[in-house]
């Protein structure tokens, strides 16, 4: 069983830069064809500071950093029991190439189903940007299946 | 895109769905490049297989991508207020996906018009792989 004294958990902050190439390669990968997510002159003139990251893009900053699977180790999860249960962001400012965005995330709550045979860890982030501007919220669901 | 008014929708009304290729083991390296997700389990087929899976299968992360796009070739993305979603059942390769999304409710939140979208992504043999909703805000 994952230990509850976790819950609350505020993990080490994330800064991340949003970089063009990569929002590029992640617009083609899910065959985005607008060219606000792949050409900085359309975004521009679409009225952004510069390609505009999809929607999902920032879930990968705590990919990249590594926090997400520090979280796992520490709460001594076996990556092969895991799936993503939910996931939901909320959106209040858009996110640009060029932006740095600064990333904390919080263990809101660990619970189980089914005897223990199902665990959830639930985790919240905060996402701001350079301009200090509240830029998303991150809610996110992992489940942990023991069979 | 801007021509899409509150007034101009209705509860009921089904925004245009999007049909995508079916899932292949190149997407999923790729997607696992773009997305920072390196989990092993969607890219390597004996990772795979000693976590008790037949193969590998796609990210969850990958079919929520592909449904905002549902979402973002209805209404610029700067409207989008909300996305969630629930991921119902795993995607595997050679899956045909559709994405789909529906008008279910016109609200106003804080003087701000909005509908709330139900989106689904649904594999071609009818079961649901993702279900959540959206809330876009429309002039």
């Amino acid at each position: 069983m994952i230990d509850k004294k976790h819950i609350g958990y505020a993990a080490p902050t994330t800064v991340w830069e949003v970089e063009k190439g990569r929002i590029r390669f992640f617009a083609e990968v899910i065959g985005e064809t607008n060219p606000i997510y792949l050409d900085e002159a359309a975004a521009k003139a679409a009225g952004y500071r510069n390609v505009v990251a999809p929607p999902t893009f920032i879930f990968g900053a705590e990919s990249d950093s590594g926090v997400r699977m520090k979280l796992l180790n520490m709460l001594e999860i076996d990556l092969r029991k895991v799936l993503h249960g939910e996931q939901r962001f909320d959106y209040h400012t858009p996110v640009c190439a060029g932006d740095t965005l600064r990333f904390d995330t919080r263990i809101a709550d660990i619970y189980d189903k089914k005897g223990g045979a199902l665990e959830f860890v639930v985790n919240d982030t905060k996402v701001t940007n350079q301009l200090r501007e509240h830029v998303a919220d991150l809610h996110s669901v992992i489940v942990v299946r023991h069979v | 895109m801007s021509k899409i008014t509150f007034d101009g929708v209705k509860v009921g009304d089904e925004i245009p769905a999007l049909e995508l290729p079916p899932i292949s083991r190149t997407t999923l390296a790729l997607f696992a490049g773009a997305s920072g997700d390196h989990n092993p389990i969607h890219i390597d087929l004996d990772f795979a297989r000693s976590a008790g899976m037949k193969d590998v299968f796609a990210q969850g992360m990958l079919s929520m991508a592909y449904l905002s796009r549902v979402l973002t070739q209805w209404a610029p993305q700067r409207q989008l207020l909300s996305y969630g979603v629930r991921f119902a059942a795993i995607t595997q390769l050679g899956d045909r996906i559709r994405c789909s999304g529906k008008v279910v409710e016109k609200i106003d939140r804080a003087g701000q018009q909005c509908v709330r979208i139900e989106v689904t992504a649904v594999k071609a043999g009818g079961e649901v792989t993702l279900a959540g909703e959206a809330l876009v805000a429309l002039p």
